[in-house]
């Protein structure tokens, strides 16, 4: 279905460089359904890498999964879907983490290291 | 430690077994534990209340298998990374993220071979954390040694002072990660005892359940009714190089 979707994209002209797959459907990620983050919209704007910065260590040196601030859970909510199902790495061109810091012209280290799509093994 | 432990450990000779293909997929039913109901992610800090703990019985673990191998790979994303193109595969085999690795031991004297898996011993007092210069090797409260990759910066000076080999260094950048195992590039790694799972309830790690053999009992050495202390207060065992006393969280019996 992907090879399908890219063929025929391909074919149109759609197929633009940087997205890599097929286009994320809009409404597709679970984040599209709920009425706000963990926090008000513009508290999370403002602060959403103080939660996670401060959220990484309690984690990594105490422990705590259970908070209601976590990176995994940023990717889970706000991933997208492709028309095939699969999803779209959150920090590709124009997905949720890229859209602000591209424009902001923040270089996002996260990803690195960090799963960009939901992903158990 | 007594002169003849001594000299009987001079006299073994490790000998490092190329693990065999990591493609080795587990048999279905091997994953003895699930998450249970009621097991929830943490939300207090871990203490020293539980220290986490392993015996290994050489004599159950079975010569040519790589089940518990394939099992860390797996459970931790180790096996989403391929051989880069045109590298040298011994090299590859040499220098490629391992968490786990099968050994033999050789007495030369019988000729007589013992197998096991050799992992992070969580030292007590780890010398990996000593010899960091950024804090990011550490030891948790309950025992975990683990790298803080936030600020490691991969000079490897944990890999150097570690005696037990049981660290890895990645040198290429990671595309495929797992969401609870993160990892990439310029960071050193080794096995911290599937923290995600214990942090999220669960009671046993992914080579425990995937040895048919049940080599490897793991649980908290502080409980005096866990299978652990049980197993450890019934059977004789060995701290590995027990000389540089670092009470390894890791005991070995039939060794
Ligand atoms: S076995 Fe090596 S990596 Fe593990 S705690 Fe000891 S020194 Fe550190
Ligand atoms: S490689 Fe990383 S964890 Fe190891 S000593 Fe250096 S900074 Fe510490």
């Amino acid at each position: 279905m992907i090879f399908l979707t890219m063929a025929l994209s391909g074919l149109l002209g759609l197929g633009s460089a940087g997205v890599s797959a097929a286009e994320a459907v809009e409404g597709s990620a679970k984040s599209d359904k709920l009425e706000q983050c963990v926090e008000p919209t513009s508290v999370m704007r403002r602060n959403h890498f103080e939660f996670i910065k401060h959220q990484r260590d309690l984690t990594v040196h105490e422990g705590i999964r259970g908070s209601k601030y976590s990176l995994a859970g940023c990717v889970d909510c706000h991933a997208k879907k492709d028309s095939s199902g699969k999803f779209v790495p959150v920090n590709e061109e124009g997905q949720f983490c890229d859209e602000c810091h591209d424009y902001v012209a923040v270089d996002l280290k996260c990803f690195e290291c960090h799963a960009t799509v939901p992903r158990e093994k | 430690m007594s002169m003849s432990k001594i000299e009987q450990q001079g006299r073994r000779e490790f000998l490092k077994k190329a693990a065999i293909g990591s493609a080795v997929t587990i048999a279905p039913g091997v994953m003895l534990h699930s998450l249970s109901a009621e097991a929830a992610p943490r939300t207090e800090p871990v203490t020293g209340k539980v220290r986490w703990g392993m015996l290994v019985d050489a004599n159950k673990c079975a010569d040519g298998c790589n089940d518990c191998v394939a099992a860390c790979d797996k459970e931790n994303g180790l096996d989403l990374v391929d051989m880069p193109e045109g590298a040298d595969e011994s090299q590859w085999e040499r220098q490629r993220p391992r968490w786990i690795r099968q050994i033999t031991l050789k007495d030369n004297l019988t000729g007589r071979l013992t197998h096991l898996p050799m992992m992070c011993q969580h030292c007590e007092e780890p010398p990996c954390a000593d010899v960091c210069p950024t804090g990011a090797s550490f030891r948790r409260a309950d025992g975990i040694v683990m790298v803080d990759r936030h600020i490691c910066i991969g000079c490897r000076y944990c890999m150097m002072a570690c005696p037990y080999k049981a660290r890895s260094f990645i040198h290429a950048e990671v595309a495929e990660k797992l969401t609870h195992t993160p990892r990439g590039k310029g960071c050193v790694e080794s096995c911290n005892f599937c923290v995600h799972r214990l942090d999220n309830g669960q009671t046993t790690t992914a080579c425990q359940d995937a040895c048919k053999h049940q080599a490897i009992v793991f649980g908290d050495l502080n409980d005096p009714q866990s299978a652990v202390s049980q197993a450890l207060k019934k059977y004789p065992s060995v701290a590995i190089r027990d000389d540089l006393k670092l009470n390894p969280g890791v005991r070995y019996s039939n060794i």
